[in-house]
Order: C-alpha cells, then structure tokens, then sequence
C-alpha cells in the first residue's frame, strides 16, 4: 500500500512533469509575458467570451434545398426526354406537392421513359435519391426519398461551409472557427471581430447572380400587380437600388447564371464615381454572355442577385472578351462585399443567423483579471484552512491542489480544449472540491489513529477506506459533468470540460501524489505519533 | 503546531431525533419552492426566452442611467425592457423579449438588434458596446428541451448508480435530496427573480454532482457501519454515521465556500449568478445529504441483511476478533 518502487516514483514524476510544463505557455500568456516565438505554444485557447469576439450560429433551410432540387429535377426531366432518340412528348408537368408528376403523351414508352431516367433517379451515391410511380397508366410521379434530401441537404452543407470560409477568410479576421453542428448548421467564431454586422450580411448574401432579359411586353399596371405575363416572373428590385420598392418583369428563359465567374473587383465607374462591380467570365461563360449580349443589343436585360434586381441597363453594345460590370446604387462598402460573395462563389443554399452573440475585448480582459484575482484570494484561503487543520498532510494536499491546477491548464491546452468564463468557475470549483479527496483520507487517518491503531497502519488504513468514498462521489460528479458537456452548448461546454479533467486530474495528484510523498515520510521520519 | 479542530472530536448530535419536523419543513421548502416557480416564474435569460441582450458600459458616467434607458428603449416598439444594473455602477445590460412574429423572421430579430443599439449610441456618446446575445425562439427552445432533459438525465443516472453500487433504497434516498436541491434551488431564482440562464444550467448540474459527493460519503458510512453493527437500531447507527463524517462534510463544504465566495464578491459579474447558484446548493446539499437523505433510509426500512451478501470473509473475521457477534 505504502511502497513506492522507484520506477513507480519516476513514472509519477514523469507524468506530472509533462502536464505543467504543458500548463507553461498559458500561464505566462495570463501574466502578459510573451512566449518566445521560437518554441511550440499549446496555449489554452480562451473561449469568445474571455478573448472578445463574435459567436454566430447559421442554419440552411433544407426545404430550400428539396425545392431547388425538385426544380432541377424538372428541367433534367424535360432535357431527356427532349434529347430521347426518338423524342419522347410529355405535358402538364407540375412541381405541387413537393412532387414531380408529367404526362406522356403515349403511354406506351412509360417503359423507355422510365428507362432513361433510372441514372438520375438512383443517383450518383449508394442511396435511392427518388421514388417513381405511374398513374392511371400515363403519368409519372416523382416523389424525393428521405434520403436523397438528406444526401443533397448534406452536400450543400459541405459546400456552404467551404463558401462561408472563403467569404471570412476574405475579411481578414484571424483564426475563425468554422464547424458544421449537426445536420443543418454552422457555427462560425471570429475571435477579436467587434462588429459582426458585416460578416453577417456578407453570409446572408446567396450570391447568385443571374442576367436576365427584360420583358418589355409586360404591361407595367398588370406589373405592379404582381402578373407577369406567360413565360415570365416579376422579380423586385433591390433595396440598395434607385428603384427600391417596385418590381420588374424578366424572362424566365434564356438568361445565364454567373455561376462561370473567375473574379469579381470593386471598383469605380470613371463617368460618374459610382461604386461598381467588375466580373470575369471563364471563356464558357464568356462566349454564353457574349451571345446574350450580341443577341439583344438595344434592349434592357436585368441583373439579379439573390432574387433581387442590382439594376436593368440597356445593352449598348455586344460584350465580348468576357468582362462585365455590375452598378446598381452600391456604397464602396457594399461593392466589395459584393464582390468577395462573388469571388467566393454562390451559397447552394440560404443560410440564416438563428444565434447571435458578441462580446467586448475589453470585458474578455476584465473577466480573465477578476477571475484571476478570485481565484488566487479563494486558493489562499483554502491552502491556510488546509495546513491549519492538517499540518504535515495539508502541505501535501497543497501540493497536490497546485500541482492539480498546473495539470487541468496543461491537459486543457494539450487537448485543445478552450476555456471560458464559466470554465473560471469550473476552476474555482475545482480548487475548492480537489482538497475533498484529502479531507477524507485526512479524517480518516484521524479516526483511524483514534481507535488506536498505529502509524502506519492508520495511514494505509485511511486511504483505503477513504478510496471507496472518493471513488463513488467523483463518479456521480463525473456523470453530472458528461451530461452537462453533452447537453450543454458554448460556454457552458468549457465548464464541463474544467470540471471532468479536474476530476481525474485531482484524483491523480490527491490520491496518488499525495500517498507518494506521505509514504516517503514515513519511511524516513518512522514518527511514532501524528500530528494531525 | 497546535491543528485547528473544526469539528471537535466524538461528537455525538441526535440528528435523527428531529427527522420528522425537519423533514416536513424540507417538504414544506419544496412545495413553496415548487409554488414559486409555478405562481412567478423564472426570470430567464435570452437563452431560454429568446430575444437580445445588450451589455454596455457608460464609460463617462459614475452610474448608468437604468430609468432613462428603459424609457428609451421602450418607445422603440418591442414592449418594456429589463434594465439591469450588471456588475459596475456604469455597467447595465438590457434585456428585450422581442415578440414571437419578430423573433422568428431572421431579419427582423436582426434589424431589431441593430435598431436598439444604434439608438443607443447616437443617444449617449459614452456608449460602450460590451456585448450582446441574439438568440432565436427556435434555438431558445432548444436550449429549454436539453436543458430539461438535462437535469432529468443527469438525477436519473446518478440515482441508478447509487441503486447499483449501494441498495435502492439509497438510490431512493439521494434522488429525493437532489430533487430537493434542485427544487430549492429553483426556488431561489424565482423568490428572487435573478436571471435563469445556461450558466444556471450548469450551476445546477455542478450542484446536483457535489451534493450527491455529501450523500455519498455518508452512505458509504452508513454502509460500513451496518456491517459492522449488525443489532444497532437504524436511527442511532444512521446517527453515528453522520457524527462520524461530520467533520468531513464541514471541511469540504467549508473549502467549497471559501473558494467560491471570493469569486462572489470579487469576480466577473456574468458569473455571478452560476456561482451564486453553486453556493446557495452547497448550502442545500449538506443539509439534505443529512435531513433528506438519511431519514429516508429508516422510513424505507434499510437493515444491515442489505449487505450480508456482499460482506467479504475478512470483515467477518474483524468483526469476529473485536467480538461483535
């Protein structure tokens, strides 16, 4: 019980040794000494709330991805059965429902149909993307599997979080954060960033752009009825724009996405010092707005991003050589957020700020040296109780509690973990409940020796006993912690994570360390009596 | 050096003597607790409510101006706000409970959010921008979910562990002094009205963990001595037990204490109401570990057959020596 082989010792010391020295980088970073460059810094991350910044939390609307989807689904449709060799004719095709259901004309290609369609219907993946029955003999119906969505929803995600990283990236931020959290969301963390209202508005921008040919048929009071004649839909224009609150009505075909750009700058019109956006095509791109251009000189085409109408100048002339430039009643700042949205490319899917929360450098700082201070009053405090009450045996227990202090910040920064306001508290807590451990073998040596036993007996005794005790409190404490890190989101988290690793953190150097050292003295004192 | 005794040695206090008045004024405690919570409910936080919260300081000001920024606040639409002081005299945060149709249009809960503070600091030039949370009704209900299942989770697998590595009976026991903390607790912040967050959250799970560290370590006393004293009536063994790790639980307690109120009165403010929460249950928890979950075991019929089975060849032959058979 009380022997310590010295391979034993060495290990101990081994273990200790490693974790505060892990704890080194992160201490002197609270006391404002700088780390060399030169060395590895595993500092403890601080969380938000302790180093300032802003906390965004985003969620995609996957009823937007399953409608785009059943959207696509319906020109792919009519493309196949357009190109079939020969030609197969459908009509009323509608998307009600969430559903996609045509007519053939002839019933009697259902099969040919249905055998064209099989690649897109069983999809790329390994799941059934698509359901397809028939009805009344003539109509396909086409109805999403669950799978398909999710598969597609979690496609999106994939690619949204890597649009949103290049879009924060562009901003000039350090070191954002940016997870995927379950099945429909991003967190995004941007340490040190103050005002998220930009980086807000620039991750609530889709960026599809689209050029669209006006319809100068549509009568401008059936327009502002929101009626559009047949072949064409009534977009709104943009708030940034001069025409803000009216609408425009645009060709539904014929158009082209600006989903070819290679580049995207802000920049001035050299007439009127307006802020504009300048666009590069890829020569696909290119030569598609080329031919629009060429096509309709003299009239007005539309470009719309996001749904919106930037603006609808006329073409003055063919545009080759596949540059553009975009004004539409732009702010310098606007241009450029613009523009980087446009760099980045296109968001598959909107992404809304369903949580929000920023905090001040300034009180970040604070809270570190208001916890600090407490920390170090409260520690004082329980180091004096200790040794008055223990003598001996509460030097050891403090040892122990700096040496479990010194572990949690070196475990924490070796594991990446990050520490918030609350995970202060932890710490806290932890200092108060780590000398737990040695109050029950403590008293338990007292009892031990009061019935009279001797020494070391009572001494072996005390932390045997007391072991079962410890083992079963910090079990429950260790269920109440894993609930909470499970359960528990941000901050709170940081709590949990204090309070686990000091669990185990304050067994080792409570429990272990402290019989390690006691063993040792009573090896070279041999003392008849405690005090204690 | 003479050591401090906090608890002299051989006490011998009749706990167990007033079980019954105290166990109805724990009853009564959680009723009234229960009452509270039901009749005046928990002031919560944006977390739970959904809505925003602006932190700020006023930087040239000796105390911020709480009345004046109610009013301003208030003529913006959104109903009355809650004006707190937060911290520091010039320290207040601002709570807005924005109306369901607002909070669940993305864009609306943001251009509320910006509405305010930009009010703000064109109304006051020392405006300092500490902080704020927007949190949607659709995260708050979330947060309310988890954070129930949370708790429930949590009591249930603690009680299940006691159940296993003791008797039910003691699982019985410790899950009525947790229900007790918790509904004590509870009652607290809604007596008092102070802020119900997430923090509170883990405030209660920390209590419902360290509690329990109470419960325990007296079972576990209990336990031995069972084994030990097989013919010693429950009360007085349950007593003794008590008696003997009294010194312990007035230790660690007090440890708990002298660690967490420094951070009380000295610590950041948005920690104030966690830790407050975290000292009031410790001040809860010792107490039930004693008059809730000890009275229990004797209404619930513990005796020392409990543990016959587990009870190792050696302690027989202890027990046998020292002539207690």
């Amino acid at each position: 019980m009380l022997d310590f082989p010295t391979w034993k010792k060495a290990w101990l010391w081994l273990i200790t040794g490693l974790a505060c020295l892990a704890a080194l980088p992160s201490l002197l970073s609270f006391t404002s000494v700088r780390w060399p460059e030169a060395l590895p810094d595993p500092m403890v991350n601080l969380g938000l709330d302790l180093a300032g910044g802003s906390h965004i939390l985003l969620e995609a609307d996957s009823k937007q991805v399953a409608a785009q989807r059943l959207e696509n689904m319906e020109e792919n449709v009519r493309g196949l059965m357009r190109n079939a060799e020969p030609r197969i004719r459908i009509g009323d095709v509608s998307t009600r429902g969430g559903r996609l259901s045509f007519i053939l004309d002839d019933p009697t290609e259902i099969d040919r149909a249905r055998e064209i369609m099989l690649p897109s219907i069983n999809g790329t993946g390994l799941v059934r993307e698509w359901n397809l029955s028939v009805e009344d003999g003539n109509r396909i119906i086409l109805t999403q599997t669950q799978e398909g969505v999710d598969t597609a929803v979690s496609d999106a995600m994939e690619s949204a979080i890597e649009v949103v990283r290049k879009r924060i990236d562009e901003l000039g931020t350090r070191e954002p954060t940016i997870i995927r959290q379950g099945d429909t969301r991003i967190v995004v963390q941007v340490p040190g960033l103050q005002d998220p209202d930009a980086l807000k508005a620039l991750l609530g921008e889709t960026a599809q752009l689209e050029f669209k040919l006006v319809d100068q048929n549509a009568l401008p009071s059936d327009v502002q009825q929101g009626l559009a004649p047949p072949g064409s839909e009534i977009v709104p224009y943009a708030e940034t724009s001069d025409f803000a609150g009216s609408s425009i009505a645009v060709r539904r075909l014929g158009g082209i996405r600006g989903d070819n750009l290679t580049g995207a700058q802000q920049s001035f019109e050299p007439q009127t010092n307006q802020p504009v956006v300048n666009i590069q095509f890829d020569s696909d791109g290119g030569r598609r707005f080329a031919k629009l251009t060429t096509e309709n000189v003299g009239k007005p085409f539309a470009i719309i991003l996001d749904g919106k109408v930037l603006s609808a100048p006329n073409i003055n002339e063919p545009i080759r050589g596949g540059t553009a430039q975009i004004s539409g009643g732009f702010s310098v700042e606007t241009a450029n957020r613009l523009a980087i949205s446009l760099r980045s490319g296109a968001l598959p899917v909107d992404l809304a700020v369903i949580e929000e929360r920023t905090v001040g450098p300034d009180l970040g700082a604070d809270s570190i040296k208001k916890g600090l201070i407490a920390m170090s009053i409260g520690s004082l405090l329980v180091v004096l109780l200790m040794i008055f009450t223990y003598g001996r045996f509460g030097i050891y227990a403090t040892a122990a509690l700096v040496i479990n202090v010194l572990m949690i910040l070196g475990i924490m920064a070796g594991l990446g973990t990050t520490l918030t306001l609350p995970g202060i508290a932890g710490f806290v807590l932890t200092i108060g409940a780590a000398v737990d451990a040695n109050v029950l073998i403590n008293e338990r040596i007292r009892e031990e020796r009061k019935r009279g036993r001797r020494v070391v007996a009572a001494v072996e005794n005390g932390y045997k006993e007391a072991s079962r005790a410890i083992y079963d409190a910090n079990v429950t404490n260790f269920i109440a912690g894993v609930l909470l890190f499970l359960f528990g989101s941000g901050p709170v988290r940081g709590f949990a994570v204090v309070l686990v690793i000091g669990l185990f953190t304050s067994v080792f150097t409570g429990v272990t360390m402290t019989r390690m050292w006691v063993a040792g003295w009573l090896r070279k004192a041999r003392p008849n009596d405690l005090n204690l | 050096m003479k050591l401090l005794k906090l608890v002299p040695d051989d006490t011998n206090i009749k706990f167990l003597r007033w079980r019954v008045p105290f166990f109805a004024v724990s009853i009564l405690l959680i009723a009234a607790s229960w009452a509270l919570v039901l009749t005046k409910g928990l002031n919560y936080g944006v977390d739970f409510s959904g809505g925003l919260e602006v932190r700020a300081t006023f930087t040239q000001s000796a105390e911020a101006p709480v009345a004046d920024l109610r009013e301003k606040v208030a003529t913006l639409g959104y109903g009355d706000p809650v004006v707190q002081r937060f911290g520091e005299d010039n320290q207040v945060s601002i709570r807005v409970r924005l109306p369901d149709e607002v909070s669940a249009d993305k864009d609306a809960a943001q251009a509320a959010a910006n509405q305010i503070v930009d009010k703000l600091k064109t109304d006051y030039p020392d405006f300092r921008l500490d902080g704020n949370d927007n949190v949607s009704g659709k995260v708050s209900g979330e947060f309310r979910t988890q954070a129930v299942y949370a708790l429930l989770a949590a009591m249930l697998a603690v009680a299940i562990y006691i159940w296993v590595r003791f008797e039910w009976q003691f699982g019985v026991g410790g899950l009525f002094a947790l229900f007790h903390d918790v509904s004590l607790t509870l009652g607290m912040f809604a007596l008092f009205q102070l802020e119900f967050s997430l923090q509170i959250i883990a405030a209660i799970l920390a209590i419902i963990g360290y509690s329990l560290n109470d419960t325990i370590v007296v079972y576990d006393r209990i336990r031995e001595n069972l084994k030990k004293f097989r013919k010693m009536p429950l009360p007085e063994l349950l007593d003794l037990s008590v008696n003997e790790t009294l010194a312990r639980t007035v230790m660690t307690s007090l440890t708990l204490l002298i660690a967490l109120i420094p951070l009380l009165l000295f610590g950041p403010a948005s920690l104030f109401g966690m830790v407050a929460g975290i000292t009031l249950g410790i001040f809860v928890g010792t107490y039930s570990s004693i008059y809730m979950a000890a009275p229990l075991l004797v209404w619930m019929g513990v005796t020392s057959d409990s543990f016959i089975p587990t009870e190792s060849a050696t302690d027989k032959q202890e027990r046998l020596a020292r002539g207690e058979v």
